[in-house]
């Protein structure tokens, strides 16, 4: 029962004019960061008119002095093993919380829930030295542990409201053919849950993809910064070249974008799903 | 049918547990020592200091010789931030989620609004500041097409007066959409015919919004609130790259106060009590969504 009436059209109007100026700030910098900036400054990246170019990128990415690759290389060796790492070991404590019972196992997860709202300034200080004396300070191997500890918690919770939900007739039937637990939880459950697995990944690598704090704490030297330090590093003290700051922007984040473009039914159930029951 | 296997319960925690102990918990248990330790054994030296901090780049609370425009202390900046950001975002999202049901193309409005959540904050911070930018920037050309000339038709993050209250409103362009795809999927969940009887009813929108969706939207509600207090709080990437606080302290924020005491200062004891009382604030809204989750697993 879907009538035209003139609210509906007021209501279609102010929301599209809403998502209009929502998408503002993305779609001008990306207007910045294929135009000469010289020519931004004077005439605004809105006009339609005047010259396209990639220099800002190609400075960006190659130019010792910003090094952009090297930023995006460091990243992915920061980035994928702290996903990886993190949602297996993460799948196993969830499905060791949903199968099997333990005495201490409530407080056991209350301690995941309480972790899960600790901020991160509460463990850098500690860690700062605890990787200094380990000698791992400045290295990939260093954050890589930090960023695959601080996910496994959501990642725990996030797995266990999901195998909660799973049938347990699959798994029962298979303990009847003779299967151990290992081999179950390897080879059916893990397969049952490529969703939920799919959007805890897609979620876990953003958030390390776009982290800045740990990254600044513990990446010191800037050979090894990852791309979010390079682009608060292009900011400059004074003076700031929009060109190039926006180019650096558009890289940073192209990534999480190409992610929610191409998996975004994984991205939005991996960042809303849990909150909402079932 | 629950197994019962301690055995089988360690072999699958333990890995994982093992992480958390060396690489989250001893760090926890390692910043109280850190906070506590003063020149002759333990005390609350730290503490004190912070809190009665003076200058207005480092104090978390600095409220003398008011009325006057920030820094009012980066403790308060904070309440400031939820004071604003939360009603705003919450609302926003809430009566977006319940517009989207009547609008065309709805999913694309949606994947915009989402833009915010996906973009690394780093960026949303550089995102916000270009946006305000003296030169380049909307706001203050628009205000100055509009005949203003004061602040607001030059850059809002320089001034004092304007830098707090312009970050925040960059957050609410950032954080609305989390709020917005949660309340849009437990919508969903509302049954359709109780909308459409409560029309038939001769219920107007505002009577369907405040009566039916509300009420029905209450555990999302209170889901929303709490991620977006801890979010507030937390407020540190957003700050570093648009104005790092300044000007002279005018929009900073509890965390960055942690990382000046760390990084700036090389105080360390002064850097873990502010962490401690960041903590100690998130833990409010950390307790709340844990009695949420239970509920939830109970009902």
């Amino acid at each position: 029962m879907r009538r035209v009436s003139l609210t509906g059209l007021l209501t279609n109007a102010v929301v599209w004019a809403l998502a209009v100026v929502w998408a503002l700030p993305v779609v001008g910098l990306l207007m910045v960061s294929v135009r000469p900036f010289s020519e931004v400054v004077v005439h605004g990246w809105w006009t339609p008119y005047g010259h396209f170019t990639l220099n800002n990128y190609v400075e960006v990415l190659f130019d010792p002095a910003y090094a952009f690759l090297q930023g995006y290389l460091n990243s992915f060796i920061v980035t994928i093993p702290s996903t990886i790492i993190p949602i297996l070991l993460a799948a196993m404590a969830a499905y060791g919380f949903s199968h099997f019972s333990f005495p201490i196992k409530n407080y056991l997860f209350l301690t995941l829930l309480l972790i899960m709202a600790v901020p991160q300034q509460m463990v850098v200080i500690p860690l700062y030295f605890m990787l200094r004396n380990a000698h791992l300070i400045n290295t990939f191997l260093g954050l890589i542990l930090i960023h695959s500890s601080w996910g496994l918690a959501w990642i725990t919770f996030f797995m266990h409201n999901f195998f909660k939900m799973l049938p347990r007739e699959i798994e029962e039937a298979a303990m009847v053919d003779g299967a151990g637990y290992f081999t179950i939880f390897f080879t059916i459950v893990l397969r049952l849950s490529m969703p939920a697995l799919l959007s805890a990944s897609v979620i876990q690598f953003t958030w390390v993809w776009s982290d800045f704090f740990f990254a600044l704490m513990f990446l010191i030297s800037p050979d090894k910064y990852v791309v979010t330090q390079k682009v608060a590093y292009i900011r400059g003290e004074y003076h700031i070249d929009w060109g190039l700051l926006s180019a650096g922007s558009v890289l940073t984040m192209l990534v999480p974008l190409l992610l929610y473009a191409f998996l975004q039914k994984y991205f939005i159930r991996g960042m809303v799903g849990w909150t909402v029951k079932g | 049918m629950p197994f019962r296997e301690k055995r089988y319960f360690l072999f699958f925690t333990l890995p994982a547990y093992i992480l958390i102990a060396i690489f989250v918990i001893t760090p926890i248990i390692g910043t109280v020592i850190i906070s506590f330790e003063t020149k002759n054994g333990f005390g609350l030296d730290n503490y004190v200091k912070v809190i009665t901090e003076t200058s207005p780049e480092k104090a978390l609370v600095y409220l003398r010789r008011m009325p006057r425009p920030p820094p009012w202390g980066a403790m308060i900046h904070n309440f400031i931030w939820i004071a604003i950001h939360l009603p705003l975002s919450i609302l926003l999202g809430l009566v977006l989620a319940y517009l989207l049901r009547s609008v065309r193309g709805s999913s694309i409005v949606k994947s915009i609004m989402f833009l915010g959540m996906v973009v690394p904050m780093i960026v949303g911070g550089l995102l916000i500041r270009f946006m305000y930018d003296e030169f380049i920037g909307i706001f203050p050309r628009l205000f100055a097409l509009l005949g203003f000339k004061g602040i607001l038709a030059k850059d809002w993050l320089i001034y004092p007066q304007t830098a707090l209250f312009a970050l925040i409103l960059g957050a609410v362009w950032l954080w609305t959409g989390f709020n917005l795809t949660v309340f849009a999927a437990a919508l969903e969940s509302v049954p359709t015919s109780t909308i459409e009887a409560a029309m038939i009813d001769g219920a107007n929108s505002w009577q369907i919004f405040s009566r039916i969706v509300v009420p029905q939207l209450k555990p999302a509600i209170i889901i929303a609130v709490i991620m977006t207090v801890l979010w507030d709080l937390k407020i540190f990437d957003i700050v570093y790259v648009s104005t790092f606080g300044g000007p002279g302290g005018a929009s900073n924020v509890l965390a960055l106060v942690m990382y000046l005491y760390f990084a700036r200062a090389l105080d360390y004891g002064r850097s873990a009590a502010v962490s401690i009382i960041l903590a100690l604030l998130t833990l409010i809204p950390g307790i709340w969504f844990i009695r949420e989750v239970r509920k939830s697993e109970k009902g």
